[in-house]
Formats: structure tokens, C-alpha cells, sequence
């Protein structure tokens, strides 16, 4: 390829002021003896980027993460996700990383229309989804998914079946809904306007008449339609026997139109069609938006999620080998787990003997020897030769059954926490109710008012409470808290997560994974040079071990003629001999790793030189100590519960400066620690990553995971953060306690709008236009309000 | 006030075309990808077709 050879050429950059070399392709930073690339899979990609002339993508495209763009030599199985039509034509949806922006989406949606069979190549930027449609095989989707990860895009197949949670089209209800009451509210009020004017001015009473009735006209159709998100919920509670905010709303906008219809039909002077639909568009727009910040959330959670799922080898009877969902493999099947991937079902070992760093099913940091026989869990990476499992069956005593069960027990123990706006809603209702009954007792038998005056007075009353501001007051909050820990990469998942996390008094880790990064991270190496050499290798393999390696030395390329040897460790041929880098037999060390010592290693053997050794440990996060510190300055009280060695435990918890630990803890232990804890009355938020861990994040008051935990620890957690910072944890309790403060002053504004406004509408003071500004008003407090949190930090 | 049997309509004739519009672009899918619109749009069009439709990546 041309492009090397300019690369080569050129003079290594780098001593220009200022400006830190970067990589061409991935923006990653450049080690001192590369020219444009930091890598081959960069050059090449670049290349092939240049040869479909397509170069204007780096002129193009904005903000990215530098080295986000890394490419891969093949893309994960996609073929198994592949819907053939049947009429020639197949269909394809992957997730794709690195897909952030425009430049990104032409990239991609360019490169893969220029087959002549593509018909349809879009890509969604908000949902970073691509959806594929094109004619001929089934088995082509491999090679589009295989061209994208050359580019530099990670791809993951996603099954559109599983996600069809009918989020997209609740939101569209909603944003119809919205669409119908802001155009009704903007006609309407212009109308009432014109009335409010009219009372003070010269307008005759036909006029007055005619505008209420043309307000009538476009009020009643568009409460008709726009109201059915708060019938709908109102009916559903009502029929439960509970109330929530949407039977006062109901109720308060039902009758703000009824009563305004008999008015209008009565030629009177007052109607409240604009109080109605404006009241419906603000609850609309608060509803809305609540949705689409929580969907996002989730959306963005499945996406780590889907990132995760692998195709499954299956080796059949006959022996070859075919490749299948993780959902279609049954119990007896024999599924083939190479070197360095995760054990995706769990089995027994059919053939082979190799090592399980089970770290995330069980807590245990040093991995676990297997033979045919033995069990192995899915979620565990094989750190050794290849093995084939054979599946057990559902029930038959599988672990993730066992922790299924635990789980659901722990639900079921849970009490069912009630949101604070239904805790208030529960008050309010039967008061507002109560209120506007006395008020027509008060009219009609105390001031002997005739009756429909005082009926009128009670409705006053029923609509003026109408709860918006204080419907808006809890989820504005949550809204912006939600956007503003999306932004730290915390994903909010359930809806009163914030505040059960607000109320926590102590907090429960996890060790491995948590406050470790849960994967080895070189921690001993002989010198600058081997490491280099052996980095260089090491780019070669997807073993931890050699992930580890790559990532300790950025700068290291690609070594030419690296060849795996499976179980062993890889081996390159040079000018002087074979260089190997493996374990210590295949290096030719004598004796066994030192035992005790809480280390992997790998050697390095050169010919005619002696083995040098590489120590690798699951290291602590950078930012464990400091980020524990600050959950201690905010008054928590700390515990460290942990599966692995009670040794490896106690060096972790004084390292990190927790005083309170427990080691060898199974999944069933945490959970009854969990619950005992509850018993005496603590409120425990629980931060865990591993499968072992998801019963105790189930039962917690509140739970947390770090997103490159199991699918099963991040799907029971209520928060998952993206990054290596454990200082997310405490950050998410700051927004938790900002929000929980905010709420309450919400709440507060709300109630003080009631208590000046409901006197007034006693006394039948209420009329139209002070409907309409007292309600618009009070709205518009609370969400401005609420955007306080929005701004920086709040504090502790 | 004869003006206003007119005007009435017309205005509230004009919100509907509105209205329609909006409901129309979201029934054809246009607030699908609110995000990606907003950053296709700084992309020349010209671009964004491919020029020699047949020939393989």
C-alpha cells in the first residue's frame, strides 16, 4: 500500500511546539517512533478509507474519542442475526460503536451503499443503531460487519425482536398528544385573550359568546384526545382501588371543560377552556420529556449490553462447527470456547484442560484449573487452551438458576417503595376533593347561594388545585437530573432510583471488578525495551493476558509473523530465533508460580538470553482510594463484601481504607448480609459488577454497577456508570441528594401556590384569567427551578 | 365583527396545516433520529450519494 511507504518516509512528527502527534485515523496519541499511524489496522483502514475516496471523512468529522476508531481485523459473528426475507433480499440491524458523528454516519452509510446490492444502509445517530437491507445472501452480512470493523467501527448484531419494548411508540403517542394540546392551547388562549380584553373594554356579549364557542370547537376534540395518557393511568389506579396525580388532573381538566360548556351553552362570562388545555400541554411536555430521558437511558444500558452478546460456537455431532445465537443454544449442545473468550452457557468440561478466571461469576481473583468433568460457569474467561462444554440444562442445578432464584426472593422481600409524588398524590387527592365539596356546603347551605353558583365556586376550587405544578414538580427534577449524570456516564434505570439512592446511609462494595478494574493490569515488568518487544506480540492475541500487555505499552505495533499457540503462548520468528511469550514451561522456566503471591504472570524467552517474567494483577481502580474517601466524607458508612480469599481482602480493604470486610462470601452470604442490615433499619446502596453480586443489588435499598459488569449485575443494578472512575459512585449520590433537596423545594412552591390560590377560589374570586396566570406561573417556578441542578455542581 | 367570521377560521385553518404538518413528519419518521439530523446537516449533499454506484468497496 502507497500509504506506508509516505508513511516511512515521512520525518517522525512530534517536534513541533505544542501539538502532540496523533494518529491519523484514530486520533490516538503517537509514541515517538511512529510517522501517522499508531497502528497497521489504523494505516489500513485509512487506506482503504483513501481508496474508495472517501478521505473527506477526516476533513469531516468533529468531536470524537481519540482511539475510539481502532479497527479490528474481522467484526464479532453476525450471520446468526441475519433475516432473510425469503424473496431474495436479507436484513441486518447492528449496534455500532463509534458511531458519533455525521462524518461517522456518511462513513459508513457511503462505504457499505457502494455495493452494488446494498438497497438501504441508514444509520441512526441518537440510538446508534444501522439498519441494512440488501439483495443476494444471507451471508453476506458478515462481510459488511467485517468491513465496518476494519474501518474502525466495533459492530455487535442486535435482534430488534428483544428491544421492541414499545418505548418508540409510547413516546409518539405522547409527542401527538403534545403536538394536539400546544396547538389547541396557543389558539385557545389567543381567543381568551381577546375575551380577557373584552371584559374591560367594549366586546358585546354575541361576540363573547361566539369566541367561547369557537374556543369550545378546538378545546373539546383536543382535551378529548390529548387527555388519554391521564384518563387512561387515572382509570387503571381507579380500578386498583389507589388514586395518583392523574385522578385529580383527570377530574380537575373534565370538569374545567364541562363546567366551561355549561357556561358557554348559558351564554355566561366566564369559560376556562384555556386553563384546560394548557394545563394538558405543560403535563404533556413534563411527561414527555421524563420519557425520552429515561429511554435514553435504558437505550443506552442495552447498548452496552449488546456490545457484550457473542455469537455462540456450536460443534455439532458431526464436527463442524456452526455458530448461533447465545438464545438458541439448548441444553446438551457441545459449544467450543477459544482461548481468551468468555464462557457463554453454563456447562460441564467435555474436552480439554485450561484455566477460568472466574473473577466475575464468584469474586475470586486467581483462576480456577478444569478438567473434563469439572463445571464451568458462563460470564468466566478461559485463560488458556481451547475447551468445548457441554451445556447444562435449565434447572439442572445451574448457577445463573441459583442466583435467579435468590434474586427473585430478594424482590419479592423488598418493600415496594413508593415515589414520593404518589406519596403526595395519595394526600393530595382526597384533600382537594374535600376541599371543593366543603366549598359547595359552604356556599349552598351557609350563604344560601343558589346552586349552580356554588357548584360553580366548588369546580373553581377542583380546577384551580388541579395539580400542574406539583405534577411537574417531581419529574422536571428527575429529568435534569437524569441528563446531567448522562452526562458523568451514569445511566439512570428505574424511575424512583434517585430517590432511594438520596436516602442511603452506608454503602456496600463489592471487591473485584468494582473496586478493582476486574481485569489483570501489568504491574511488574523487567524494562522498558522487553516490554516493548513483547506489547508488540502481545497485539497479536485477544487473551487478557495479552490485552493487558498491549494496553501497558500504547506505542507498541503490530510485530510481522506472530503465530498463536494455543494453551502455550504466542511465538515470533526473528533473525536469531524463535521469541516466545507464554507461560513458563513454554519458555522453558523451571518450577511453579510462586503460590500465594496474587499474581498471573507471562515470560518472555529470547534466544540466548534468559526468561524475563511479566506480573499482572486485577489492580485497583486509579481513583479507588480517593473515591472512598469522598463516599466517607459524605457520611457513609462503608462495608467491603467480597467472594474472594479473606487475604486478598483484607490487603484490598487496608489499601483502599476500609475497615469492614468479609471474604468468601457466596451470593446467598451478601444477600442475608444485605438483608441484615436492612432488618436494623440501615439503608445500604450496594456497588457490585459480578453475577455473584446481583442478588445483593436486587435487594439493596439502592444498587449500582460499573457497565462492564455481567449482564445479569447490570440489569438488577438501578445506575450503571461508563469509565474507569470509581468517583462516580459518589457523584451519583451528590445529583441524588441535589435532586431530593430540589424536589422538596418543588414541592414546597407548589404547596404555596395552592395555599394563596385556593382561598381566592373559595371566595369565587377565580376567573378565567387568574386561572391562567397563577397556573402558568407556578409552572414555570418549579422548572426553572428545577434547572438549578442542570448548573455545575449543587453540592454535597 | 363581520371581519371576525373570517379571520377566525383562517387563523385556526392555518394552526390545523400546522398541526398536520407536524403529526405528518412524525408519522413519516422524521424525529427518529433527532441527533443525527442535526449533524447531517453540515454535510454537503453532494457528498452524501454515492458517485459511482456498481463499483465494490
Amino acid at each position: 500500500m502507497s500509504a506506508t511507504a509516505a508513511a516511512i518516509a515521512m520525518p517522525a512528527p512530534g517536534t513541533a511546539a505544542g501539538a502532540e502527534p496523533r494518529c491519523a485515523h484514530c486520533d490516538a496519541p503517537l509514541a515517538a517512533a511512529q510517522a501517522r499511524f499508531c497502528c497497521h489496522g489504523c494505516e489500513a483502514a485509512a487506506g482503504l478509507v483513501a481508496g474508495m475516496g472517501l478521505a473527506a471523512f477526516y476533513a469531516r468529522r468533529l468531536a470524537f474519542a481519540p482511539g475510539a476508531l481502532r479497527p479490528a481485523s474481522a467484526a464479532e459473528d453476525v450471520e446468526a442475526f441475519v433475516r432473510p426475507d425469503g424473496a431474495g433480499r436479507a436484513a441486518l440491524e447492528l449496534h455500532v460503536e463509534g458511531l458519533d458523528c455525521g462524518a461517522c454516519a456518511w462513513l459508513v452509510e457511503t462505504a457499505l451503499a457502494r455495493d452494488p446490492a446494498m438497497r438501504r444502509a441508514r444509520a441512526n445517530l441518537s440510538t446508534r443503531r444501522l439498519v441494512l437491507e440488501w439483495e443476494g445472501e444471507a451471508a453476506r452480512g458478515q462481510e459488511f460487519a467485517d468491513l465496518l470493523a476494519s474501518l474502525g467501527f466495533r459492530v455487535a448484531p442486535f435482534d430488534p425482536a428483544l428491544a421492541g419494548d414499545g418505548q418508540a411508540r409510547r413516546e409518539a403517542e405522547l409527542l401527538r398528544a403534545m403536538a394536539v394540546s400546544g396547538f389547541a392551547a396557543a389558539n385557545v388562549m389567543l381567543l381568551s385573550v381577546s375575551v380577557w380584553s373584552g371584559h374591560a373594554g367594549s366586546m358585546g356579549p354575541a361576540t363573547r359568546e361566539m369566541l367561547h364557542w369557537v374556543s369550545a370547537l378546538i378545546a373539546l376534540p383536543a382535551i378529548a384526545f390529548a387527555g388519554i395518557p391521564f384518563f387512561r393511568s387515572a382509570a387503571r389506579a381507579l380500578a386498583a382501588g389507589r388514586t395518583n396525580m392523574d385522578v385529580p388532573i383527570s377530574i380537575g381538566v373534565t370538569l374545567a371543560a364541562g363546567m366551561s360548556l355549561w357556561e358557554t351553552l348559558h351564554g355566561r362570562d366566564h369559560a376556562f377552556f384555556d386553563s384546560a388545555v394548557t394545563l394538558l400541554f405543560f403535563l404533556l411536555v413534563g411527561r414527555y420529556l421524563d420519557l425520552r430521558a429515561r429511554g435514553r437511558a435504558r437505550r443506552a444500558a442495552q447498548h452496552v449490553v449488546s456490545l457484550a452478546a457473542r455469537a455462540v460456537r456450536v460443534v455439532l455431532p458431526d464436527g463442524r462447527v456452526e455458530t448461533r445465537r447465545p438464545q438458541a443454544v439448548q441444553a446438551g449442545d457441545v459449544v467450543l470456547v477459544a482461548s481468551g473468550e468468555r464462557v457463554p452457557v453454563d456447562g460441564v468440561v467435555a474436552r480439554g484442560e485450561t484455566r477460568l478466571d472466574q473473577s466475575i461469576v464468584t469474586g475470586e481473583s486467581m483462576p480456577v484449573a478444569v478438567a473434563p468433568g469439572a463445571g464451568a460457569f458462563a460470564g468466566s474467561v478461559n485463560l488458556g487452551p481451547a475447551i468445548e462444554l457441554r451445556t447444562r440444562a435449565a434447572g439442572e442445578g445451574t448457577l445463573l438458576a441459583e442466583i435467579a432464584r435468590l434474586m427473585e426472593a430478594a424482590e419479592r422481600g423488598q418493600g415496594r417503595f413508593v415515589a414520593l409524588a404518589d406519596r403526595v398524590a395519595r394526600l393530595y387527592a382526597p384533600v382537594v376533593h374535600v376541599a371543593g365539596a366543603l366549598t359547595f356546603l359552604l356556599w349552598f347551605v351557609v350563604l344560601d347561594a343558589p346552586a349552580h353558583q356554588a357548584l360553580l365556586n366548588a369546580a373553581a376550587v377542583l380546577i384551580i388545585t388541579c395539580p400542574c405544578a406539583l405534577a411537574l414538580a417531581v419529574p422536571v427534577v428527575q429529568v435534569v437530573a437524569s441528563a446531567r449524570l448522562m452526562r458523568s456516564g451514569i445511566l439512570m434505570k428505574s424511575a424512583t432510583a434517585l430517590e432511594r439512592l438520596a436516602a442511603i446511609d452506608m454503602v456496600a462494595l463489592d471487591k473485584t471488578g468494582t473496586l478493582t478494574q476486574g481485569r489483570p493490569v501489568l504491574v511488574s515488568s523487567p524494562g522498558a525495551e522487553e516490554l516493548l518487544l513483547a506489547a508488540s506480540m502481545a497485539q497479536a492475541s485477544r487473551h487478557p493476558l495479552s490485552i493487558a500487555l498491549a494496553a501497558a505499552a500504547p506505542g507498541a505495533r503490530l510485530a510481522e509473523g506472530v503465530a498463536e499457540r494455543p494453551g502455550e503462548g504466542l511465538a515470533l520468528a526473528s533473525a536469531e530465533g524463535e521469541v516466545r511469550l507464554g507461560n513458563r514451561a513454554f519458555c522453558g522456566v523451571a518450577g511453579e508460580p510462586v503460590a500465594g503471591v496474587d499474581e498471573l504472570e507471562l515470560w518472555l524467552a529470547r534466544p540466548g538470553r534468559k526468561a524475563v517474567r511479566f506480573g499482572f494483577r486485577d489492580e485497583l481502580r486509579e481513583d479507588a482510594a480517593e473515591a472512598i474517601a469522598a463516599l466517607r466524607d459524605r457520611g457513609l458508612e462503608l462495608v467491603l463484601l467480597s467472594g474472594d480469599r479473606p487475604a486478598v481482602v483484607e490487603m484490598v480493604a487496608a489499601r483502599v481504607g476500609i475497615a469492614a470486610r468479609e471474604g468468601g462470601l457466596r451470593p446467598g452470604d451478601k444477600l442475608r448480609r444485605l438483608e441484615e442490615l436492612a432488618a436494623r433499619g440501615r439503608r445500604v446502596l450496594m456497588a457490585g459488577d459480578g453475577i455473584n453480586d446481583a442478588p445483593a443489588l436486587a435487594a439493596a435499598h439502592a444498587s449500582i454497577s460499573p457497565s462492564s459488569a455481567a449482564d445479569i449485575a447490570r440489569n438488577a443494578a438501578d445506575f450503571v456508570f461508563q469509565g474507569a472512575r470509581l468517583g462516580a459512585v459518589a457523584e451519583a449520590i451528590d445529583v441524588a441528594r441535589a435532586a431530593r433537596r430540589l424536589a422538596g423545594q418543588n414541592l414546597l412552591l407548589a404547596l404555596a401556590y395552592n395555599l394563596l390560590a385556593v382561598p381566592l377560589a373559595v371566595a369565587g374570586h377565580v376567573t378565567p384569567l387568574v386561572a391562567a396566570v397563577a397556573m402558568s406561573s407556578s409552572s414555570l417556578v418549579v422548572i426553572a427551578n428545577a434547572l438549578r441542578l442542570s448548573r455545575g455542581r449543587t453540592g454535597p | 365583527m363581520n371581519s371576525l367570521l373570517l379571520l377566525i377560521p383562517l387563523a385556526i385553518l392555518l394552526g390545523m396545516l400546522g398541526l398536520a404538518a407536524f403529526l405528518w413528519a412524525l408519522r413519516s419518521g422524521q424525529f427518529d433520529d433527532l441527533d443525527g439530523a442535526a449533524q447531517r446537516v453540515l454535510l454537503d449533499e453532494e457528498g452524501t450519494r454515492p458517485k459511482t454506484p456498481g463499483r465494490k468497496p
